[in-house]
């Protein structure tokens, strides 16, 4: 078969396009990074239009460097950084103001103002929080001269970056399942707006994309693209979800970023989490009934190593980090708790700031970068340990993906500390394939997901070889570490 | 502490002049533009010659940087950091060719396997990461000793060993073995690191065209060589792909 399926990965800080043949094998590659925008303290914007320009570079990039043309594309799908916020001209298509990131934390006080944290959980599955879209298009239509007025009269359109994307592809105003439940404005049960969650947020109905599924034609690009038909959109994690094949109850993924995120199926039912797991949309095929899953994001991995990298300046890559933390035995009894916008899953403390505990005059760099690297192992281990306790059913191994699979060490420790096999896929890359699968399946490229299924092979397996007490000891004392983040932050901090 | 050594600073100006241009330099020009005596330029190139650091044209009798120096270089790129770059094309060379991949980097003469991808059958296989390999007796050790300036001269240091009938052991027909590796730009093992095991490889290279590791496949004879015990086109094509492609990762020029 000559002809492929293409994925634009529009991430957070890069967008890729990656070109996939009918085995699930990487084809081409291209990316480009974007600008972060950093207005002040805390906020975090993209440039839409420049995001969308490396878009169409990327595209034309990855078709180049395989010698490839539109024609050799069967389907285009997409997956993107979630709940990051966009409001555009729908007469000009101009965005009316840059893109508001998910890391963004300006809608502090609005979320504190829209009450107690639980309030809308059972509807859309969500804590109130800064990350969610819903109070970030409320920011911009209180603050954006005349923006709700034009809203109401739907002379503007609000869309998360799939929705964007594909706006500019096709002109259809459309959005998937998966980044409609990232918003806080869709009920979960009916994958509609919800008027009680939309009235109460405080966004006009008229502005809101229609919701569908995550792998379906929704219309055919025009330009760069031309002809090809645009067939799926996940949000990131859920397109990972999908590349990994956990397409039945119990299945799942954990993708490691700049942040990490372990999900799980829980199938065709939403279930709600007591121990701080997200209610989420997993995918949705066609026509074929939602398959829900249980979120554990934690806000700080990779960025970690980037830290160290960029601010500490004590490795000159990222993959470096491996070398320097082999230079010591173990993390010489230093734990280091990233909580540098709060804590996430399971804790969701937005008062909790980063600290490096155990420090004695023994401690080295070495043991510092082990510190860093166990950081990642150990928040994984408190998202497994909820994910347990929510569904009842022990993890047996975990599947792993991301850049930070690259890391022997890293990816060894995970293991140890979780006591299971972590297993890693032969496409690293799941977060293009899932949305390069879904798309593949809306337009019959790949017949079903037993097809796929069939794609997935273990590339790398780690056992577990700590002994119990050593994990019991580890696990004791960084629990402490964190309980020494929490109520750094007082009330006279967030002043200006 | 004792200060500065006077003369390894000023061998480390030569160099850093040399390294500065594409063009070759004679005695006295960079004896010019350091404002040394031209005895002084000589007995430092002389010696960096001995070792390999520079190199003189037999035609012109000018100095260019020696081939020692960039294998020193090349030496510092990690290897947690080429497994990152190659990631996803050792990913894509094990799912087209349904055999495990190995990438390798040369260690005090021998194979050091710095990643592994399992073949992709989802049977029971262990992860080889940090294990080392003869390079006379693997493909992955025959593409970097045949790219190595002083691979194979340290290896007369010791006989090599036999791993089976088929092992190289005379080092003139080693010799040959890689002439042809360097020709043809990939290199093999036919049963000689273990009976019924065949092994293809092929040389990562970085941005100067310096050899930095190599990548290959391994598997039964039964599936890697044809009837006639050659190894596959077809399979040799998909790793000389990937090797490409990691190259290209790590800024080679495209070719």
């Amino acid at each position: 078969m000559s002809t492929y399926i293409a994925a634009i990965d529009q991430g957070t800080t890069s967008s890729r396009c990656i070109v996939f043949d009918h085995g699930g094998a990487i084809v081409s590659v291209a990316q480009k990074e974007h600008r972060q925008i950093f207005p002040k303290p805390g906020w975090v914007e993209h440039d839409a239009e420049e995001i969308w320009a490396n878009v169409l570079d990327v595209v034309h990039g990855a078709l180049q460097k395989a010698s490839l043309t539109v024609h050799d594309l069967a389907a285009v799908g997409i997956t993107n950084q979630r709940e990051t916020t966009l409001v555009w001209d729908k007469a000009t298509g101009k965005p009316v103001h840059n893109a508001i990131v998910w890391q963004d934390t300006r809608t502090d006080q609005l979320v504190k103002e829209l009450g107690e944290q639980n309030r809308f959980r059972e509807k859309c599955g969500l804590p109130l929080a800064t990350y969610f879209s819903g109070p970030k298009v409320r920011w911009l239509l209180d603050h954006v001269d005349g923006l709700r007025e034009r809203g109401e009269r739907g002379e503007v359109l609000f869309g998360t970056m799939d929705t964007w994307l594909i706006w500019k592809l096709t002109g259809r105003h459309v959005t998937d399942v998966t980044n409609a439940s990232r918003t806080m404005l869709m009920n979960l049960e009916t994958l509609d707006w919800d008027d009680e969650l939309v009235d109460a947020i405080g966004v006009p109905k008229a502005m809101l994309p229609e919701i569908r599924s995550s792998a379906e034609v929704y219309g055919t690009a025009t330009g760069t693209l031309e002809g090809v038909p645009v067939a799926s959109a996940l949000g990131d994690q859920q397109a990972a979800l999908f590349g990994q094949t956990c397409y039945s109850p119990g299945e799942g993924k954990c993708t490691y970023g700049t942040g990490s995120f372990l999900l799980v199926n829980t199938g065709d039912k939403p279930v709600v989490s007591e121990n701080g797991l997200l209610t989420t949309v997993g995918y949705k095929i066609g026509d074929q009934p939602a398959a829900y899953a249980l979120e554990g994001a934690i806000a700080v991995t990779g960025a970690l190593v980037q830290w160290f990298r960029d601010k500490m300046g004590l490795i000159g890559s990222a993959p470096e980090i491996e070398t320097l933390a082999r230079s010591v035995e173990d993390n010489g009894g230093a734990y280091f708790v990233p909580a540098f916008s709060g804590l996430f899953a399971p804790h969701w403390r937005s008062d909790a700031r980063g600290i490096i505990a155990g420090l004695t005059g023994y401690i080295d760099k070495g043991h510092i970068a082990r510190a860093v690297l166990e950081a990642t192992a150990w928040q994984t281990r408190e998202v497994v340990d909820a994910m347990n306790a929510d569904s009842g059913v022990e993890l047996v191994a975990l599947k792993v993906d991301g850049g930070m699979t690259a890391n022997n060490l890293l990816m060894g420790f995970l293991s140890d500390v979780l006591d299971v096999p972590v297993v890693r896929p032969i496409v690293a890359e799941t977060t293009c394939l899932g949305a390069a699968y879904a798309a593949g399946l809306a337009v019959g490229y790949w017949s079903d997901t037993e097809t796929l299924r069939e794609n997935w092979h273990k590339a790398a397996e780690w056992l577990p070889t700590m002994d119990a007490k050593t994990r019991d000891k580890g696990y004791r004392k960084w629990k402490k570490a964190v309980e020494r983040t929490v109520g750094w932050i007082d009330e006279d901090d967030n002043d200006e | 502490m004792p200060g500065p050594i006077q003369s390894i600073e000023r061998a480390a100006a030569v160099l850093r002049l040399l390294a500065s241009g594409a063009r070759r330099m004679g005695v006295a020009e960079l004896a010019r533009a350091l404002e040394l005596p031209k005895p002084t330029v000589h007995g430092i190139l002389r010696t960096l010659q001995l070792v390999g650091f520079v190199e003189q044209s037999p035609d012109t009798g000018k100095y260019q940087l020696g081939a020692a120096l960039f294998h020193i270089g090349s030496s510092y790129l990690d290897g947690n950091e080429l497994r990152t770059r190659a990631l996803n094309w050792s990913d894509s060379l094990a799912s087209r060719s349904m055999e495990s991949v190995r990438i390798g980097t040369l260690h005090e003469n021998q194979v050091l396997v710095v990643h592994h991808v399992f073949r992709p059958d989802n049977s029971r296989q262990v992860l080889e990461v940090g294990a080392l390999l003869p390079s006379h007796a693997s493909a992955l050790g025959k593409v970097l000793l045949a790219d190595d300036p002083v691979g194979l001269s340290l290896a007369d240091d010791e006989p090599l060993k036999a791993y089976t009938p088929a092992t190289i052991t005379d080092l003139d027909a080693l010799s040959d073995t890689l002439e042809q590796v360097r020709q043809r730009g990939w290199a093999s093992d036919v049963e000689e690191l273990v009976d019924g095991e065949v092994s293809l490889a092929a040389p990562i290279r970085d941005r100067r065209a310096v050899t930095v590791g190599a990548v290959g496949i391994s598997g039964p004879v039964e599936r890697l060589c044809d009837e006639k015990k050659q190894p596959r086109t077809d399979l040799v094509s998909y790793v000389r792909e990937a090797a490409r492609s990691i190259s290209r990762e790590l800024g080679a020029i495209p070719w």
